[in-house]
């Protein structure tokens, strides 16, 4: 309990606990409660507010099951259960297309450029973000759309001969996503490389090494606590993104946050939709503690 | 292998700043060569453009006798040691050393070979598997060293690479590093502030100031031989006496300054000489001053004590001499038996003594006027 001497010693006993209520409201009230209210959401059967307590409220796990088995009880629910993967693997490779985007950008940044360049560039990043995320998610609806401006350009250079249809081919999805977190990966990546000694970098040119080599085996393995921080923000937030999937989405593709609505909203099925967030929740982390294993990442690492 | 370096007329500017000017030197391969000059003086920078981490603006960098323009630092045949190491911390003290190697393509169990060999010359045998920050500071060095040479450099360029350690760690590398360049026999570039590390551990030292190489010549040479003010009061000790020439008579000249006229050796050379009329500085070391006797002529003013250190080995007695109150230091020996010359009188042994004291023209230097070390 040393941390909460030198708290007491610093601000005063009443002080003190005051900050040390406001972080526990904090945690325990805004984050760590409705959590939990939604955990046991999660177990209750979908009944009417006044049956809700009564004698049929009891824990079951028939939400989980529907998410495994769909209605019928012989068969596998194939229809949600492959949005949940497609949407944890798309995730995934949002991470990946960021993170290659990204990282060229926040190496120049961190180690070539200098005072008013480098805070050009980064305002250059920072000032299309003021731009609120519905209207950025139709403006790349515009962009890819039929006579957007991609398909126009296309189409005067003679690439294509009709439209190509970025919406059903879920590209303008997948760009969308990467362009919304664009900033949640080049940040963590900017921080790890900034502080790499640039000797370091001459060093290895110096005795030979290849600028692939120079990244591979001196800049990377110095980054790659920033590598898993971006990437592990990007998947989470990607996986659980509502706007740019419901904009962006092609008509014949959904992600599994917004079957998650749908429980919610039109369905009118908090329980089951509970459930389902919960899935997403447990199995994002679980995934990324899985990577971070592969990648010999700590955890304590992140917050770096 | 090994390969001289030859600097053409080389200069680097940075926009308007010229931080190297016409640097014109030939050093010779196998020797251990040094850049000797305070911060600023352009060292570091020479040193980049030999290892091709800058370009000059003119002139040309021969390594070999091969012109080295348009050759990238992963192309040429040097290895740098910086001054902060820059060792890779992620990485084995054996995979740091084998680094040059793995570039190379050479298999694991031979880098790993080659590696164990050069920690055994390195004196850290068996280190390999180590990480680098279980190491102590000069061991960290010698992987460092070690590291650089297992690239078989032609040229061995050293950027400051003692200066994070403490004094006595780093007058025991002084010793380590010029055995390892005996023994490897390749061409050591070393860089340095630290006269003493030029001094001691280098055939040739070359003298900079504000992108200029003033002197080249080996350590004993520079001492004696000064051919400029700034050489002349930036390496050693040195007490400096400015004045006008009055006289020229074959090597010696006479002059006048403001504790009289002194007679002293004209070392300037390449269009240097004094002529009469010239502003002049005389320099004299510490240790060629002496208390003059009744047989002493020439070159010899009174002064005031105005201090005394006791070192052991030598006094230090710090003077002013003249009205102006010029400061002087003179070093004497505390030899046994205490002979005349050498230890200092009775009346020297506390502050406000008068002396009288002279030195010989032979063991002092008159030089053209110009910038001092400490301006």
């Amino acid at each position: 309990m040393n941390w909460l001497h030198s708290l007491v010693a610093r601000f005063g006993a009443g002080f003190g606990a005051c900050l040390l209520a406001l972080a526990a409201f904090w945690v325990l009230l805004l984050i760590l409660l409705p959590q939990l209210a939604m955990v046991d959401f999660s177990f209750r059967p979908n009944l009417p507010p006044a049956e809700q307590g009564g004698a049929q409220d009891n824990y079951t796990l028939e939400h989980y099951e529907y998410l495994l088995r769909g209605s019928e009880a012989d068969g596998y629910n194939t229809i949600d259960l492959a949005v949940f993967a497609r949407t944890l693997l798309v995730a995934a490779l949002v991470a990946a297309l960021d993170l290659a985007i990204c990282y060229p950008i926040a190496y120049l940044l961190a180690q070539s450029a200098h005072g008013g360049w480098a805070r050009l560039l980064v305002l250059s990043l920072v000032v299309p973000f003021w731009v609120n995320e519905i209207l950025r998610a139709f403006a790349f609806r515009i962009l890819f759309g039929g006579s957007g401006v991609i398909n126009d350009a296309l189409l005067f250079l003679g690439v294509a001969d009709v439209p190509v249809d970025f919406i059903r081919a879920n590209v303008a999805l997948y760009s969308g996503l990467a362009y919304a977190f664009v900033l949640l990966m080049i940040f963590p990546l900017y921080n790890a490389i900034e502080s790499l000694d640039r000797n370091q970098v001459e060093a290895a040119r110096d005795m030979g090494a290849s600028t692939f080599r120079v990244h591979w085996r001196v800049v990377i393995p110095h980054a790659k606590p920033g590598i898993s921080s971006g990437c592990t923000m990007v998947f989470m937030l990607s996986a659980g993104a509502l706007a740019a999937p419901q904009i962006l989405g092609g008509p014949s593709s959904l992600w599994f946050t917004q079957i998650i609505y749908q429980w919610f909203n039109t369905g009118n099925n908090w329980p089951r939709g509970s459930a389902y967030a919960i899935v997403l929740l447990v199995s994002t982390v679980l995934l990324v503690l899985l990577a971070m294993r592969l990648g010999k990442v700590r955890l304590s690492e992140l917050g770096r | 292998m090994t390969a001289a370096v030859d600097l053409d007329d080389v200069s680097v500017r940075f926009g308007d700043f010229v931080a190297v000017r016409d640097a014109r030197v030939h050093i010779a391969a196998g020797t251990f060569f040094s850049f000797l000059g305070p911060s600023g003086c352009g060292k570091t920078t020479l040193l980049r453009a030999i290892s091709g981490f800058v370009q000059p603006s003119a002139g040309e960098i021969r390594i070999g006798g091969r012109n080295m323009a348009g050759i990238g630092p992963n192309k040429r045949p040097t290895a740098l040691v910086f001054q902060n190491l820059a060792l890779f911390p992620l990485m084995k003290v054996w995979e740091n050393i084998a680094f040059a190697l793995e570039v190379g393509g050479v298999g694991r169990a031979a880098r790993r070979k080659r590696a164990d060999e050069l920690l055994e010359l390195i004196a850290l045998p068996g280190q390999g598997d180590k990480t680098c920050d279980e190491l102590s500071g000069g061991q960290r060095q010698r992987v460092a060293i070690a590291r650089a040479l297992a690239a078989e450099p032609d040229v061995l360029l050293l950027d400051e690479p003692l200066s994070a350690l403490d004094l006595k760690l780093r007058e025991h590398m002084r010793r380590e590093l010029r055995a390892i360049q005996r023994r490897v026999g390749i061409t050591f570039i070393y860089i340095t502030h630290d006269q003493g590390e030029a001094l001691t551990m280098s055939d040739q030292v070359a003298v900079m100031r504000g992108g200029v190489i003033e002197q080249v010549a080996d350590g004993n040479a520079l001492y004696d031989q000064p051919e400029s003010a700034f050489v002349a009061s930036f390496v050693g000790e040195n007490n400096a006496f400015r004045g006008q020439v009055r006289e020229v008579n074959g090597d010696y000249a006479n002059v006048a300054t403001e504790v009289g006229m002194l007679r002293a050796r004209q070392a300037g050379r390449n269009g240097r000489q004094l002529g009469v009329g010239d502003a002049a500085l005389v320099f004299v070391r510490p240790e060629s001053l002496r208390f003059a006797t009744s047989d002493d002529g020439e070159n010899n003013f009174p002064a005031t004590v105005a201090g005394i250190e006791f070192e052991g080995r030598f006094w230090h007695v710090f003077l002013e001499i003249g009205a102006g109150k010029q400061r002087a230091t003179m070093t004497r020996v505390n030899a046994p038996g205490g002979a005349q010359a050498t230890a200092p009188p009775p009346a020297t042994r506390g502050a406000g003594g008068e002396v009288t004291l002279c030195f010989s023209p032979d063991r002092s230097v008159a030089l053209p006027d110009g910038p001092l070390a400490n301006d």
